[in-house]
């Protein structure tokens, strides 16, 4: 079989970060080329270099494309070749409808005036390729989540695609329309469409693809033939094969034997759509002094978890119960929640963290404003040394507390978030993806910062996709797959292949 | 040896200089807007041949503008917040039908029917900042429909005819100066001593932060910026009030504003209120996840912008002595757009009481001083749009440069 598209030796870095580190990916001609690694292996920005997000000359090494070395410098350039990407969270327009949305900004018009007779027959044609039976006028919105997925993929199909990307297409669709998703796939590959295939989902992978490459921190680490056969530990071994070396602050834990929080028969359902059970039947409980891990992968729940605990800030008809201290907690407001003693850092620091326009002085205190004022009145003396004090301990580089924080790096910020918390003082820290997106170094302070949380006998809970993080840092962890806890172990027996293992055989038995 | 120290001198008088100037260009976003101030007033005192600054025609201009300036107040909160309010202006005026049909049809005393038309002014903010916060709708939907409700309210309640007049205590309100207890002929010399009071007072106040400055770690203004800020407040203020004590004295309705400013001031910049407000204004989603409790904030801001458009409603009524069904329109408007003007984002989270308070100044300045040049209310609204363009325009280009 001729080769479609080799990239070689592509290397691109980000400040501070070296994201890709002279991968290679060699793809046949109509076969189903699968790329997997973990969270942050660098494939969906493999993908963004192919696909010209990244463009060319922000990176070292060649594409080749069609036997010719190729320069994309944006989207548009990689799609007139017929490289078409799928992005896990679908670019579709809600109220517009099927037609309207496959295509959009490749209209069917003549002189500016669209000709709809041409547009919803050209897209029922389509919407028949990849098996959907809907009318062209439908309005997207209405369609669940799988129907959109195809519809992305008619889509993909109008612009006379010949690579077809497609990442994580499975993640948030049920098991009907993923099979239906994997068959049309195997239809294309027929057709001499060829593709790749970013997925979690090692039993989809194993089923339909033709090669496997496997990335890892950034690197090629593997290039498996699927023909006779392959068995999921042999990828799994590849994606996680690595010596967890001194990345982590050495400690002595120091468990007390007294339960901080239990939670029991947690349940949340979707905000929006009632019917999707988020959280399934979640019970745990974590002890003074542990630091207790809960891995998964992304979507798994975990987020969506800490969020409806924390005052309910996500989800409906939540049902379950919380104690904490061993008394019956009241959750029920963020404030409440707070003042029961626990705290939650958000994952997404931008957008539930911080004040961006604000200074650091401003946001360290706003979850406990009320220590630094005198009644109604801010004292800003007091405010100002409790922020230049959490400064100087974690470490926060910046020109002054003055300074907004908009304007400080990924680390830092996350060393403001966790101030804020920290200056609140609870009993229960949850801690949603600590370290992601922020370098070695503000990592190693915050696993330092957690350890001393710890020893000073506060209960941390961490969430992370990123396993050897979790296995770094946690007593004991929690496996959750699909709204369920799957799996309990201590860390000490864990290993990067059992957490795969429960995750996967979970999702098999649904 | 006096030669060293001329030196001397005369570099840490460079130094200062060029420091306050850098100073300067880094923080033209706040003090701009009170350069362009003084910048319009200089040029319609030279254009109007001195007529501005006259004391008859300055107590006119606060007088024209206070209600302004007392929904702009309260305008400022709402923006910060996040919102918008364009119910302000129908309002304004149907509280002040409200007071005259009160006061001059029903012969009510004329402090019970204020103190009603405040209540029934927060409770109209109630009702819109209810939807809003606990509803999300969006304001300016919320308050477009408030906008033609109080219209049409007050057409009604008027029955399309002027109510008036006031009684003459009510008037007042207004109208009235601050009583000379000194009595002198010809000048209010109480007027004057409050006005310097409140000059001394400020730069004490500014004298003592700045001390306290000192003391925890370096200032950030250097000194000959701060100097030069302080002097320059402090003789405006002054000679503001000399100016105004030369006529009749203090406005009644002056003192109730610096009041307000000084009030809502502190409020906003100094207390756990105001933090909050700029910090659910700035990411509401980061607030509520802090344990605020943005939705009650939120609806506060809405009852007290409603309180203070009535209290703006009470104010014109008195003013014009008559309560008629046109009163009000557009007023919306001038108020946002003072607000904007000085210096408030409309993503909210940032913007302070006295950029408003100066923004709603301007404004009133560039219509009385052309006003007084004749020029028509044609080219009037012109040159006002694009004023407002242009402050905006100049801010945001600081923001990207900052």
């Amino acid at each position: 079989m001729a080769t479609i598209l080799e990239m070689r030796d592509i290397t691109k870095t980000f400040p501070g970060v070296k994201a890709l580190d002279r991968v290679n990916l060699q793809v046949a001609e109509g076969e189903i080329h699968a790329l997997v690694g973990e969270n942050g292996a660098g494939k969906s920005t493999l993908m963004k270099v192919l696909s010209g997000v990244y463009p060319h000359g922000s990176y070292t090494g060649d594409i080749v494309y069609d036997g010719e070395v190729q320069a994309f410098g944006s989207i548009r350039d990689s799609e007139s070749r017929g490289i078409i990407i799928i992005h896990q969270e679908l670019a579709l327009i809600p109220l517009l409808s099927v037609a309207e949305n496959i295509f959009l900004g490749n209209e069917r018009a003549r002189g500016g005036i669209i000709d709809w007779q041409e547009t919803e027959r050209r897209a029922a044609e389509l919407l028949a390729r990849v098996g959907l039976k809907e009318s062209p006028k439908s309005i997207v919105a209405d369609l669940g989540l799988g129907k959109q997925q195809l519809i992305e993929i008619a889509k993909a199909l109008s612009k006379d695609v010949r690579l077809l990307i497609l990442d994580e297409p499975t993640s948030s669709l049920n098991e009907q329309d993923s099979e239906k998703l994997l068959v049309l796939l195997t239809e294309f590959r027929r057709q001499g469409v060829t593709s790749i295939l970013i997925s979690h989902k090692l039993n989809e992978i194993s089923r339909v693809a033709d090669t496997i490459t496997v990335l890892r921190d950034g690197a090629t680490v593997a290039r498996l033939d699927c023909k006779n056969g392959i068995s999921e530990d042999d990828i799994i071994r590849d994606m996680v094969g690595r010596s967890l070396d001194d990345r982590y602050p050495p400690r002595t834990p120091d468990i007390r034997d007294e339960v901080a929080m239990e939670v029991r028969n947690w349940t949340v359902r979707h905000p929006v759509d009632p019917d999707r059970t988020v959280v399934r039947d979640v019970s745990f409980h974590v002890k003074r002094g542990e630091v207790l891990g809960i891995a998964g992968l992304m979507g798994a729940g975990r987020t969506e978890l800490a969020m409806s605990l924390f005052g309910r800030s996500y989800g409906r008809d939540i049902t379950g119960s919380v104690t904490i201290n061993g008394k019956p907690a009241d959750l029920s407001t963020v404030r409440k929640a707070i003042n029961a003693g626990l705290a939650y850092a958000t994952e997404d620091r931008k957008t539930y963290g911080l004040v961006l326009d604000d200074t650091i002085r401003r946001n360290v205190p706003l979850a406990r404003l009320e220590s630094v004022a005198d009644g109604m009145v801010v004292n800003a003396r007091r405010e100002a040394e409790v922020a230049e004090r959490f400064r100087q301990r974690l470490n926060i580089r910046s020109s002054s507390i003055e300074q907004e924080t908009v304007n400080l790096s990924g680390g830092n910020q996350q060393k403001v978030v966790l101030s804020k918390w920290l200056f609140a003082d609870p009993d229960i820290l949850i801690l949603d993806e600590p370290c992601r997106g922020i370098d070695v170094g503000a990592k190693f302070e915050i696993y330092t910062v957690i350890r001393d949380l710890a020893a000073a006998g506060k209960a941390i809970i961490v969430i992370s996709s990123e396993m050897p993080e979790l296995l770094g840092i946690s007593d004991r962890l929690y496996v959750m797959n699909e709204g369920r806890f799957v799996g309990e172990m201590q860390t000490a027996e864990a290993s990067q292949e059992k957490i795969m293992a429960r995750i996967i055989k979970s999702g098999e038995a649904a | 040896m006096s030669d060293v120290s001329d030196q001397t001198a005369a570099e840490t008088g460079r130094h200062q200089a060029g420091a306050s100037w850098r100073f300067l260009k880094n923080h033209m976003r706040e003090y701009g807007i009170l350069f362009a101030l003084i910048a319009i007033m200089a040029f319609f005192q030279v254009a109007t041949g001195g007529i501005l600054l006259k004391p008859v025609n300055l107590t006119n201009l606060v007088l024209q503008n206070s209600y302004i300036v007392i929904m702009a107040i309260g305008m400022l909160l709402v923006i910060v917040a996040g919102h918008i309010d364009l119910s302000v202006g129908s309002v304004l005026g149907f509280i002040g039908a409200l007071a005259a049909v009160m006061i001059v049809n029903w012969d009510m005393h004329y402090l019970v029917a204020g103190v009603l038309c405040l209540i029934v002014g927060a409770l109209i903010g109630a009702a819109q900042g209810f939807w809003v916060a606990y509803f999300r709708i969006p304001s300016f939907i919320v308050t477009l429909a408030g906008m033609l409700v109080f219209k049409g309210l007050t057409l009604w309640l008027l029955a399309g005819q002027s109510v008036g007049p006031f009684p003459p205590q009510f008037q007042l309100m207004s109208s009235g100066f601050l009583p000379d207890l000194l009595a002198m002929d010809g000048f209010n010399l109480m007027s004057f001593l409050i006005g310097l009071t409140v000059a001394a007072g400020l730069t004490l106040l500014a004298l003592r932060n700045r001390a306290v400055q000192s003391r925890t770690g370096t200032p950030e203004e250097p000194f000959a910026f701060f100097a030069a800020k302080v002097a320059i407040i402090f003789i405006g203020i002054s000679w503001m009030s000399w100016l105004m004590a030369d006529f009749r004295g203090l406005p009644n309705v002056f003192i109730v504003m610096a009041l307000l400013i000084a009030v809502y001031s502190f409020v906003t910049s100094r207390t756990t209120v105001g933090r909050r407000l700029y910090a659910i204004g700035g990411n509401e989603k980061a607030a509520a996840l802090s344990g605020i409790n943005a939705k009650r904030l939120t609806f506060l801001t809405f009852a007290n912008m409603g309180m203070l458009a009535a209290l703006a409603g009470l104010v014109f009524a008195a003013r014009l002595n008559t309560a008629t069904p046109k009163a009000g329109a557009g007023f919306e408007l001038d108020v946002i757009a003072a607000v904007f003007i000085g210096g408030a984002s409309m993503a909210g989270g940032v913007g302070t009481v006295v950029g408003a308070v100066i923004g709603a100044f301007i404004m009133g300045v560039m219509n009385n001083g052309m006003s007084i040049l004749g020029i028509g209310i044609d080219y009037q609204q012109v040159i006002k749009g694009l004023v407002l363009l242009a402050a905006v325009i100049f801010d945001v280009m600081n923001k990207k440069k900052g």
